[in-house]
């Protein structure tokens, strides 16, 4: 039994991490319709950038506030540069523009940095924190702290700011909150800076756990998508819930069903995305979109 | 929906001034046969000019193409996206290599298996996705890319594991007197020339239209009683059909497979191809094979990364400023210069 429950916490430090970048996924998913294809590779690029930092001697936690202003600011530009051209196109054109920054920031960051792996510092100490048998690693409880905080700190930005009010208002009608003098377009960079700042923050919770390298998040991508589709695309809420549950599927899988073992869960996702779809298309806390033609 | 419209109807609208449709049309027909003819007389012609090493690009040039014809079915004219074809050439590479090695079957019936087995598979796979909107398409073939590499590494008694499977490719027979490379360039060849002809009778055929109408409007044409889910997933079908076949050949061409030789970069790298090559159009694939052959290879001497920079920011410029891709831009001259020649 504390075998089982461990795995389950282990799922949880996985999943949380998962969660990060769903939430960045379905946040501009739910400002412009658009599932960024690009959203690891930039939370990788920003984790390099963090990396930098700390090569060049900076502390880690200062280090950390300027990668994530530099993430908001560039989440900001790619919305303003590459994005805006495509704005209301097809989303087949839309998606492929994401696919081509994927390819471009991945192939950037290996010209710059090199495709060498490069060791990050974790900032949460390496012990483990024990009750009942169950060691709890004090990473694994920094990551859900760290994920927990994001979601705070998010929550409160939409519901109780003037901000976070009009993000909602463009999210809900872009034309009505045009109308009443919400300057829409910036709005939408709002949310695409902040998508990049929490998928900066997934990036660089993970980096310490996988070694940091170009393709590092391409992994982590397909269990964000399994998060979002999982919790519903338009949901924060159901972004963080998926993320847990599939962290926590995958690690069951990969412990318990002997064919599944390490190598294997990664079809995990796979197998999420295919039933989630087949069963409940919009998610456990999406909403049914009916369309009206 | 896509720029390939516009361009027909701009093309159309260049020609019907003056003079009747018809006899315009008929002229650009019999120009695209001629020049389809003189490019495949070009095409049986290069081996005998060219060392091994460049037939043997050449090849992999039309291997390219042929599964980059199956994407096109799918993205350019049905409009669905798919992140993961590279997994359905690996599926077609690895039944040709599975059933030469394994069941020692004879190399020419290794071509409709693999595509058989590869036309099950989309089939199986497009009817989930399929029922929503092609969102969910490019997730789960993503998904489905990074999970073939670990899963044909798993199943080592079949595949051979990481090490992958070493075949003899097939031997020239005496009377064509052709040397090894030559022969596979024209089985290449043959197999690319019968691969568009299909893929030209079908879009011309009224599962073409149905096609076409679910990319422009996706409401009017199932106003109009298109079924939506069974075309898309027919076509996802399809163009996963004939990224099977382009593996099988592969396997020939090669005479190696490895898993590692299908991550998930190869999905990518085709997706490139084809936009660059020009979404929807018939030359695309060809352009866009030769794209992904040569392109990679000159920029990697530049830096390893090269290659990944010059796609990412072609597809993105292509997207802006030529939705057709190549294809599209080399039509908008060919035409310039017809009105340039028509008014002397």
């Amino acid at each position: 039994m504390v075998g089982f429950l461990q795995q389950i916490v282990e799922g949880l430090g996985a999943g949380a991490i998962y969660a990060s970048l769903a939430l960045a996924l379905v946040l501009i998913y739910r400002f412009t319709g658009i599932v960024n294809f690009a959203q690891g590779e930039m939370a990788m690029f920003a984790t390099y950038i963090a990396w930098q930092f700390t090569a060049a001697g900076v502390p880690f936690w200062l280090a950390l506030v300027l990668t994530l202003a530099l993430s908001f600011v560039g989440g900001m530009l790619i919305e303003r540069v590459v994005i805006r051209p495509v704005e209301g196109a097809p989303e087949l054109t839309v998606v492929i523009v994401t696919v081509g920054l994927f390819i471009f920031v991945n192939a950037a960051a290996g010209w710059i940095w090199t495709f060498l792996i490069k060791d990050f510092p974790n900032p949460f100490p390496a012990g483990a924190f024990e009750a009942g048998g169950l060691h709890v690693g004090y990473s694994t409880l920094g990551i859900l702290a760290v994920v927990g905080l994001v979601m705070g700190l998010l929550y409160l930005l939409f519901q109780h700011t003037r901000i976070g009010l009009g993000m909602r208002a463009v999210a809900a009608n872009p034309e009505s909150a045009r109308l009443v003098g919400i300057r829409v377009g910036w709005t939408l960079a709002l949310g695409w800076g902040l998508a990049a700042t929490v998928g900066a923050v997934s990036g660089i919770l993970v980096a310490p756990l996988l070694f940091l390298e170009p393709n590092m998040m391409g992994g982590v991508l397909i269990y964000a998508f399994a998060a979002a589709t999982l919790g519903g695309f338009d949901s924060p809420v159901g972004a963080v819930a998926g993320g847990l549950i599939v962290g926590v599927a995958e690690t069951l899988a990969g412990a318990y069903v002997g064919f599944v073992g390490s190598d294997l869960k990664v079809g995990v996702p796979l197998v999420i995305i295919l039933g989630v779809l087949l069963l409940r298309p919009q998610g456990l806390f999406g909403r049914a979109v009916v369309e009206r033609a | 929906m896509s720029g390939s419209t516009e361009v027909t109807s701009k093309a159309a609208s260049a020609e019907t001034p003056g003079r009747g449709r018809a006899p315009g049309r008929a002229a650009t027909v019999r120009w695209r046969w001629i020049v389809a003819a003189l490019l495949l007389a070009a095409a049986c012609y290069a081996p005998f000019q060219l060392v091994p090493f460049h037939v043997f690009q050449l090849s992999m040039v039309l291997v390219y193409a042929v599964a980059l014809l199956g994407l096109n079915l799918l993205v350019g004219h049905a409009g669905q996206i798919s992140l993961g074809h590279g997994a359905f050439f690996a599926v077609g590479a690895y039944t040709a290599a599975i059933l030469l090695q394994r069941v020692e079957l004879p190399y020419p019936l290794t071509l409709p298996v693999a595509a058989a087995v590869a036309f099950v598979l989309g089939l199986a796979l497009g009817l989930p996705a399929m029922r929503l909107r092609g969102l969910y398409l490019a997730l789960v073939t993503l998904a489905i890319a990074i999970f073939l590499v670990p899963l044909l590494k798993r199943f080592e008694p079949l595949t051979g594991g990481s090490m992958g499977l070493t075949l003899a490719k097939p031997a020239p027979p005496a009377w064509t007197g052709l040397a090894e490379d030559q022969w596979l360039y024209f089985l290449a060849l043959a197999v690319a020339v019968a691969a568009f002809l299909l893929a030209h009778s079908l879009l011309r055929s009224r599962v073409g239209r149905a096609l076409h109408a679910i990319r422009d409007n996706e409401a009017a044409a199932e106003v109009m009683g298109v079924r939506l889910s069974f075309y898309k997933t027919l076509a996802f079908a399809w163009s996963a059909m004939f990224a099977g076949a382009a593996g099988c050949v592969y396997t020939w061409v090669i005479g190696f497979v490895s898993p590692d030789s299908f991550v998930v970069t190869l999905s990518i790298t085709l997706l490139a191809g084809l936009v660059v090559g020009g979404l929807g159009s018939f030359s695309g694939p060809i352009l866009g094979g030769l794209f992904v052959m040569f392109v990679p290879g000159i920029a990697q001497d530049v830096n390893d990364a090269a290659p990944g920079v010059i796609f990412g920011l072609l597809i993105i410029a292509v997207m802006y400023v030529a939705p057709t891709g190549l294809a599209g831009l080399a039509g908008r001259v060919t035409r310039s210069i017809q009105k340039i020649l028509r008014k002397e």
